[in-house]
């Protein structure tokens, strides 16, 4: 029981990072209709900017996420001015090909700056653990970055339902010609949503900098995450996103200690397989036409 | 007040519009009636800087539209109400009202508005919880109205308000544009449900592929033998 806890408790800990990556993603999404393939290289990026400000000027990486989040905003929004907005009227296929692009530009860069050396980042913290109780232990820096990711994700929650400016990108996402009409500027809820799902990514780059390699490829396999979460949870729907990316974390965390860690990433994607089988427009979404 | 001279405009290599010239004066309600496809729509969506024409001019009080932005053209106080009502159906009926107030200037106007609103549609304020997508067609149709007064509009555009709704409502919608129009706001409407436009209306175009074709006022139109051949089925 004590195993299934601790396996259990920090699957939803891991889960909750994925959750901040896939959030980030559905959110473009949601406002562009383009899936974002460079989204983990810019979770890279954010995790060597985390590594930078580690070795260099002594920031605590869960500290530079203060940093970071603005930082990784700005290139987002960057992106989106000078490179996604010339495509938004574009075939598919082009957009497609256009964050592809972004992406590789931006490991390419990193391997040239930094090499493809594994590079690691070790705080006074990175392997200690924490009691529970019930013979239960977490990963003190899972807990830390999990407390952060909450607390960003509360944030942002509050940001798109009360405020004016974030239910906009919400009346964007829903009905773009009809924002138009309430004199919400399109091309600006852009800017700002691919800056925010860029932070979003860029936080969750540092927050698992202290207990993940870093290297310049290191984006792909989040990217696939951040796709199956989004998927899985409905596309555009952050509430989805939340929940996919939590139950993501829970099933690669049960299966790495029930069947083995080899195998987790068969089992999500075999539960990625049932759910799309029995809700194909995901656990939050619509059926969109 | 809002002026329409020589526009044409084709999506794509299909030309829809051909020379349209319309005018809009303080304080008027002006109708545009005519068959499906005939343009009013797209005329609608030119004004409002949704799509630019190919040629011709658009001005609202002496400024040029067709240099604006949608959102530009809002701000200046044109706008639309748009064919079928384009709710935000994730939103409740109190987050669409917010953001038909989204423009800055109008935030101070807010509570006044909605107030405003809710005395025109109280069923609004019954429902307003309820996410704008489970509404009925008639709800939707009095929230799209109501979200487009929020935005203090000085000329307001309305597409097809009438469309699917029953004659009591229809009637219920036209009492309140002719409340609206008392209050101050210039009206377009654009409008199939010929007899009951062309009557609150001071002025009218009917419109036939893409053309502006009669032009004149709302009652001498009723009379008109074309316009009662064409629309009125008599
Ligand atoms: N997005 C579009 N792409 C291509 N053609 C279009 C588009 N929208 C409208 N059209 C065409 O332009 C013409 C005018 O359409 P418009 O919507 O302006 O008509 P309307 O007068 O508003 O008709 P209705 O009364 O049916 O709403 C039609 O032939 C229509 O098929
Ligand atoms: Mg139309």
């Amino acid at each position: 029981m004590a195993v299934f806890m601790q396996s259990f408790l920090s699957g939803i800990l891991i889960g909750g990072v994925y959750a901040l990556i896939g959030i980030g993603l559905t959110l473009i999404f949601g406002v562009m209709r383009i899936i974002n393939f460079g989204h983990g290289d810019i979770l890279m990026v954010g995790m060597y900017l985390t590594y930078v400000l580690f070795t260099w000027l002594h920031i605590d990486p869960f500290v530079s996420v203060l940093i970071t989040f603005p930082l990784m905003f700005l290139f987002g929004g960057f992106l989106q001015k000078v490179f996604i907005n010339r495509v938004l009227h574009a075939v598919a296929q082009n957009q497609i090909l256009l964050t592809i692009g972004l992406g590789l530009v931006m490991s390419n860069t990193a391997m040239l700056i930094f090499t493809s050396d594994y590079k690691i980042l070790t705080t006074s913290y990175s392997s200690s653990t924490l009691q529970v109780g019930g013979g239960v232990t977490v990963s003190t820096p899972l807990l830390i970055s999990f407390a952060i990711t909450a607390a960003v994700t509360a944030a942002l929650y509050w940001f798109l339902l009360k405020t004016d400016t974030g239910q906009a990108i919400r009346a964007t996402a829903q009905d773009r010609e009809a924002a138009q009409l309430m004199g919400i500027n399109v091309k600006r809820m852009s800017i700002l949503a691919f800056g925010l799902g860029s932070a979003l990514a860029g936080t969750a780059g540092a927050l698992i900098s202290p207990t993940y390699y870093i290297f310049p490829q290191v984006g792909g396999g989040f990217t696939l995450k951040a796709f199956v979460i989004t998927v899985l949870g409905g596309m555009g729907s952050v509430v989805g996103a939340t929940l996919g990316g939590i139950l993501i974390g829970i099933t690669e965390s049960l299966s790495a200690v029930y069947i083995s860690s080899g195998w987790k990433d068969v089992v999500v994607f075999v539960l990625f397989l049932l759910v799309l089988l029995f809700r194909p427009s995901g656990l939050m979404g619509k059926s969109r036409t | 007040m809002l002026r329409v001279e020589k526009l044409n405009f084709a999506y794509g290599d299909l030309k829809v519009l051909w020379d349209v010239d319309l005018e809009v004066n303080e304080g008027e309600i002006v109708t545009v009636v005519g068959a499906n496809g005939a343009g009013k729509s797209t005329t609608l969506k030119n004004i409002s800087g949704l799509v630019k024409p190919a040629s011709g001019s658009l001005s609202f009080q002496g400024r040029d539209l067709t240099r604006m932005q949608p959102h530009q053209v809002v701000e200046a106080g044109l706008v639309q109400v748009p064919e079928g009502r384009r709710i935000f159906p994730e939103m409740t009926v109190m987050e669409n009202l917010r953001m038909g107030s989204y423009v800055k200037a109008t935030r101070a106007d807010r509570q006044k508005n909605i107030d405003w609103v809710f005395e025109l549609f109280p069923r609004l304020r019954e429902r307003e919880r309820q996410l704008g997508g489970t509404m009925s067609g008639g709800e939707q149709q009095m929230l799209a109205i109501a979200r487009g007064l929020m935005a203090n509009p000085k000329v307001l555009l309305l597409d097809e308000p009438s469309l699917g709704l029953s004659p009591l409502l229809v009637k219920n919608i036209f009492d309140i544009i002719i409340g609206i129009n008392r209050q101050g706001v210039t009206i377009l409407l654009v409008e199939q449900n010929v007899y009951q436009s062309l009557r609150v209306s001071h002025r009218a175009y009917v419109m036939e592929t893409g053309r502006v074709v009669l032009t004149g006022k709302g009652d001498e139109l009723l009379n008109n033998d074309h316009v009662k051949k064409a629309f009125l089925g008599m």
